[in-house]
């Protein structure tokens, strides 16, 4: 198992590299002039030309490479220009904020999508079925932001049972003492009950935004591989060796379904981190989606590179998890390779 | 039929399928009875509902099927009244099935100790505590040697027969009265079957079952059944006992599966009808080597044995060396002449086609065609080479083995597009309906797709396909394995006159010696890479030399009268 990780580990590499090229490379090419930009409306050519060579973007293009390489490898991702911060630091504060709103769409996503995929294929063109499908095109055909805005009006606005959608928690609430950047978890262990539900009311309106986006292909997915594997000879056996139709359906149908919907999983979770950008917006959350968004306007580049780059590695980091979970479900994996 | 001992009993069932074009009856009407202790045989061919009457019988028929007339009583149950909740507690407790193609029929990532503790569980026969050592039990009755590892492992590590006992074992582990045999053995080798059957004779007998046996083989079913139940297009056409059947089959479509049904002392024409034109088979005389095979030897790297180990390793150690699937081979096939080549699985008789096909580049040994050494031809290059259209192949599977988004004529067409034998796109259409026309393929079905077609039909495009360019050698994979033996009869006459019109050899692979014995001239006999025999059919067949072969013979069913 171990040697298996590491052998995974390895081919990530090549991955990484590449990211690091072309987010150097886009960064550079885009419009804008990061110089222009810092040195304000009014100033010189001169004035201009002081902050650019400043910034080392005089250089030529190789040499900034290097020297971005070179920051890499000791762990600096430059500097923000517009927060005046570290980026590291930056992503450090705002990464947990995104990773829990993300992981807690996904988790809303599939506590929903798994029940109605397993009911929609074990009732076969019942009502459930129809209602999955309805409920599935409506959710992927909805754009982040509108279900979003949507959300916000309804229970914010008119119903008012929804805190104000600025950020992870209301103004008089503070923080839990950081553990693991993630509210809801931090907040349980510091035992504070009263953050918690905070957190959560504030996390559940864009957090509900997320999981009707995510729900379609989960659903869908889980619904086919239901299907595929319910009329595969082993439930004839386990149907006429007289096994209850709970443990036909989780213990033999389900285990055997579950791989084509954990490979969705990543996709989705990789749909979910774009969708991100913007519900952030809509919901003043400080994640790093809406942080790398005003970077970017701002031609600000090392944040921008410092976001692609952390995103490639959550994603890469994702993907080994989905390919290590294979071998948990499916004994065949590690035999075969 | 009813009688105060009997344990099931069938009236007038009827069973309807609610399909796209309406409701199909596959059964019509049927009553079966079966006595306590007895052994009853249903026998037919693919369509005849056979195994449909079966999973009524357990009520697992799947959404659009459902028993629209009849009555089913079991042990004085009715069946077909029984909510789904009594049925639960009646399946795998009282009455159990076990499958056709054993490795799918259990669940592949879930230890099959587990699978049978599941069983034993549901119907109360084990708790937590004694549930491992009960499904141990389970395992050693069915003679499965170290149960207790045997009890961790997944299906995929086993073999095939050794996955039809773990399905034995779950059918009885509850020890219930009936069980139902759907095709058992199925697709496993000769010795295999031999040894399944008898180990569900010995259990049923000793623990005083009812066994229903449904097959397609009349010699199996007559081997090891009481009675036997012969239906045909969902009703039944005769019962009676397995020496009657045997002996004094009443009814026509019986007579006909017998007479399809090869055996030894008849010949080719014999399994056909009687109304059939029976022109004899023209007799060959082998003419000059064809192929010649010397030393063919095939080497695959033992997984998980590094580079390391493979260099510094001892040469010696069986860990380290290579397997060898095929082991120095050495035959020949002369022109004219049908070579069958048989084994059991696992033997390399497949991986041998696939080097004679040039698909597979031989480790050593030379394969010499037509005196040219083709061995030597890397397999990649072998595509394009001026030899490739000479060596044709028929496979296995008719349906698997033609594309599904061609027409009959595509298919047919293929290789005659690929070597460029055909001017135009009229001089091709007329080849092919030539081809359809020698391979008794109706002209008009050329332009269906193959699920339109019928296993036979697909069979003929399959042989047509391979006979488009005039090989000279045929390599036939099982061509024959997965048709209904009547069909089976009509397609071996079939290869039998086009060799003769066509002056064509034929490499025969199979595992059914009945088949090989009738249209072979030679056959080689292999195991574990190696020949072990090699002679003439009658030779080999009627005083086989090797005990091996004798090992194979001996594991033919042997029906009680083989009267014609």
């Amino acid at each position: 198992m171990l040697k298996v990780f590491l052998g995974r580990l390895m081919t990530t590499i090549p991955a990484l590299i590449g990211v690091v090229a072309v987010s150097f490379l886009l960064t550079r090419v885009l419009p804008g002039d990061t110089a222009a930009y810092f040195a304000g409306p009014a100033a010189t050519p001169q004035a201009v030309e002081e902050v650019r060579k400043s910034l080392g973007l005089d250089r030529p293009l190789p040499e900034q490479f290097s020297r971005y390489v070179a920051d890499l490898s000791r762990g600096n991702l430059g500097n923000s220009l517009t927060t005046g911060q570290p980026v590291l630091e930056d992503l450090k504060s705002r990464l947990p904020a995104s990773a829990e709103l993300t992981l807690f769409g996904l988790v809303l996503s599939l506590l929903v999508a798994i029940p109605l995929g397993i009911t929609a294929a074990v009732k076969q063109g019942s009502f459930i079925d129809h209602a999955c499908r309805a409920v599935a095109t409506a959710g992927v055909s909805l754009p982040v932001f509108f279900t979003g805005l949507l959300l916000v009006y309804v229970f914010y606005f008119i119903l008012q049972i929804s805190p104000a959608p600025l950020g992870r928690l209301d103004v008089f609430a503070s923080a839990p003492p950081t553990v693991t950047g993630f509210y809801l978890v931090d907040s349980l262990i510091a035992r504070d009950m009263q953050t918690f539900k905070a957190t959560l009311a504030q996390l559940l309106l864009p957090g509900i935004t997320l999981a009707i986006f995510s729900l379609a292909p989960i659903a869908r997915i889980t619904r086919a591989s239901m299907l595929a594997v319910l009329s595969m000879e082993f439930i004839r056996t386990a149907r006429a060796s007289g096994l209850g139709k709970r443990t036909i359906i989780m213990t033999y149908a389900f285990r055997n379904a579950m791989l084509p919907v954990v490979t969705t999983l990543g996709m989705v979770f990789s749909f979910l981190l774009g969708a991100n950008v913007l519900v952030e917006k809509v919901f003043a959350w400080p994640g790093v989606g809406s942080y790398a968004v005003e970077a970017l306007i701002a031609s600000d580049f090392a944040p921008v590179q410092g976001f692609v780059l952390a995103m490639a590695i959550l994603y890469i980091v994702l993907n080994l998890i989905i390919d290590l979970s294979y071998r948990l479900i499916d004994p065949r994996m590690g035999a075969t390779s | 039929m009813a009688s105060a001992s009997s344990l099931l009993d069938v009236q007038g069932l009827t069973v309807e399928f609610e399909t796209r074009r309406g409701v199909v009856r596959a059964v019509r009407n049927i009553d079966i009875s079966l006595a306590k202790g007895e052994t009853l045989g249903i026998v037919g061919e693919s369509g005849s509902g056979k195994s449909v009457t079966s999973y009524a019988v357990m009520r697992i028929l799947d959404r659009a099927g459902k028993i629209a007339a009849g009555s089913i009583r079991f042990a004085g149950i009715d069946l077909d009244k029984a909510s789904e909740s009594e049925m639960v507690d009646l399946r795998g407790r009282e009455m159990s099935m076990i499958f056709q193609n054993p490795r799918a029929a259990l669940n592949p990532i879930r230890r099959v100790g587990h699978q049978i503790e599941d069983v034993l569980r549901q119907h109360a026969q084990a708790g937590s505590g004694d549930a491992r050592d009960k499904a141990v039990d389970a395992l050693r009755q069915v003679k499965i040697a170290r149960p207790e590892e045997r009890y961790d492992a997944y299906p995929f590590e086993l073999s095939g027969g050794m996955c039809q006992r773990i399905v034995i074992a779950l059918a009885l582990a509850c020890r219930p009265k009936l069980l139902i045999a759907d095709e058992p053995t199925t697709g496993l080798d000769v010795t295999t079957q031999k040894a399944v059957m008898e180990l569900i004779v010995e259990l049923t007998r000793e623990r005083g079952m009812s066994t229903i046996l449904i097959t397609h083989d009349l010699g199996l079913a007559a081997t090891y059944c009481d009675r036997i139940v012969v239906m045909e297009k969902g009703a039944i056409v005769e019962t009676a006992t397995s020496e009657q059947i045997f002996a004094r089959p009443a009814h026509d479509y019986t007579r006909k599966l017998m007479r399809a049904t090869p055996r030894p002392g008849i010949g080719l024409r014999d399994l056909l009808p009687d109304d059939a034109t029976s022109t004899p088979i023209p007799p060959n005389a082998p003419g000059a080597p064809l192929l010649t095979v010397r030393g063919l030897v095939k080497e695959y790297e033992r997984p998980g044995v590094g580079v390391l180990a493979r260099v510094f390793g001892r040469r010696t150690d069986p860990a380290v060396l290579p397997f060898r699937a095929v082991d120095g081979l050495s035959f020949e096939v002369m022109r004219g002449e049908s070579v069958g080549l048989v084994g059991e699985s696992g033997c390399g008789k497949s991986t041998t086609s696939m080097m004679l096909m040039r698909l597979l580049d031989p480790t050593e040994g030379e394969i010499i065609f037509d005196g040219e050494n083709i061995g030597a031809i890397p397999a990649r290059s072998f595509a394009a080479d001026k030899l490739r259209p000479r060596i044709q192949m028929v496979f296995q599977d008719p349906t698997d083995s033609l594309n599904p988004r061609y027409t009959a004529f595509r298919a047919i067409a293929d290789p005659l597009l690929r070597f460029g034998a055909a001017s135009g796109a009229d001089d091709l259409r007329t080849r092919c309906e030539e081809l359809a026309r020698t391979v008794g393929l109706p002209v008009d079905l050329l332009d269906r797709f193959p699920h339109q077609l019928s296993g036979g039909q697909k069979a003929r495009v399959g042989i047509a396909r391979a006979i488009a360019l005039k090989p000279d050698l045929v390599v036939l994979d099982e061509p024959t394995a997965a048709l209904d033996v009547s069909v089976q009869a009509l397609v071996l006459n079939l290869l039998a006159d086009l060799k003769a019109t066509l002056g064509m050899s034929y490499l025969f692979v199979s595992h059914d010696l009945h088949v090989v014995r009738l249209i072979c001239d030679r056959v080689i006999v292999m195991k574990g890479g190696r020949i072990v025999e090699q002679g003439s059919a009658e030779d080999v067949l009627d005083r086989p030399q090797a005990d091996y072969t004798r090992e194979l013979i001996a594991a033919l069913p042997h029906p009680p009268a083989a009267a014609a």
